[in-house]
């Protein structure tokens, strides 16, 4: 039923697909075939990452050219404490607020989520529903959400139209649905990568996929265009 | 009138299926979420479609891009030398 993502993968990297062990012993030999691997599978997320981050395009790339070198220097000292990439968006996470602190202008990236957590956003609008002068069944559905067909969201075109909601949403959440469900990391590798509570970054996960649902819904519903 | 205490509304269901789909409600909640699920359509419908909306972010494809100074990094990377070491 519910938990399918709970498969504790390791990075999908070239030919250390799933043995984190064995790319972090490669590194660690400096293996530069294991770390070219790593940066190739790694260097467009931390971009999408850093961007939730800071406004500024120049700065993301600076941030994370910062964060390779420190991945760099840092690979000997990685305990395993953590996953790898956990560890390295970790990394990400700390030069972005260093960065903020230094250019004196933003909040950081935690203080930003939890503010967007706590802001109030129905999944559903609240019109959907019933209310208390309806009569004895208050807040349930006022006409059923429709049933989409199994195979609805299978299109090449429904694709395009998912990527695009996504890039639409507001950072935070763009940020943990990106990680979460585009990724398929575990929610504790994303409370930690991104510094944020447990609590904020279901929140977050959670908006932005009634987001998604909405916009594919009104797809679904308009004869998809 | 209020709904007995092991029900909870529409609007409220709609609220927990991530925190269902993680795990990550408390006993009772679930217990709850459920049970409603069972008897009622809409929430079976809405819970359908998030499913749908959640294996299809999953199996967008993935943007990867190497970075310009790719064989700079690799080279620092092969070269760097822990300054400790002494």
């Amino acid at each position: 039923m519910a938990q399918d993502q709970a498969e504790v993968v390791g990075p999908a990297v070239g030919a250390f697909d799933g043995n984190e062990p064995l790319l972090v012993a490669a590194l660690r030999r400096r293996d530069e075939a294991a770390f070219a691997a790593l940066v190739k599978r790694y260097h467009s997320l931390m971009l999408r990452v850093a961007r939730a981050q800071l406004n500024d395009v120049a700065a993301c790339e600076e941030v994370v050219q910062e964060t390779w070198l420190a991945v760099i220097k840092g690979i000997d000292s990685f305990a395993g404490r953590s996953s790898l990439r956990t560890w390295m968006f970790r990394i990400l996470t700390n030069q972005a607020s260093a960065r903020l602190e230094r250019d004196g202008r933003q909040i950081p990236f935690s203080a930003l989520a939890s503010a967007d957590a706590v802001a109030s956003e129905p999944s559903i609008e609240p019109s959907r529903f019933l209310s208390r002068d309806d009569g004895p069944r208050p807040y349930f559905w006022m006409a059923d959400p429709r049933e989409w067909p199994e195979d609805a969201l299978l299109a090449a075109e429904v694709r395009s139209v998912i990527a695009e909601a996504v890039q639409l949403l507001p950072d935070s959440q763009r940020v943990v649905i990106t990680l979460r469900d585009l990724e398929g990391w575990a929610p504790d590798e994303v409370c930690e990568a991104l510094e944020i509570s447990d609590g904020n970054q279901r929140v977050l996960l959670h908006r932005a996929r009634a987001r998604v649902r909405a916009v594919l819904d009104d797809y679904l519903g308009s004869g998809g265009r | 009138m209020t709904p007995p205490p092991l029900q909870i509304t529409c609007k409220e269901f709609v609220e927990l299926v991530t925190a269902h789909e993680d795990g990550a409600l408390p006993e009772w909640d679930r217990i709850r979420f459920e049970s409603h699920c069972q008897h009622c359509s809409g929430c079976r419908a809405y819970l359908q479609q998030m499913r749908l909306t959640i294996s299809a972010l999953r199996s967008l494809p993935r943007e990867m891009a190497e970075p310009d100074n790719l064989d700079e990094l690799a080279r620092t990377f092969k070269d760097y030398k822990p300054r400790a070491q002494s």
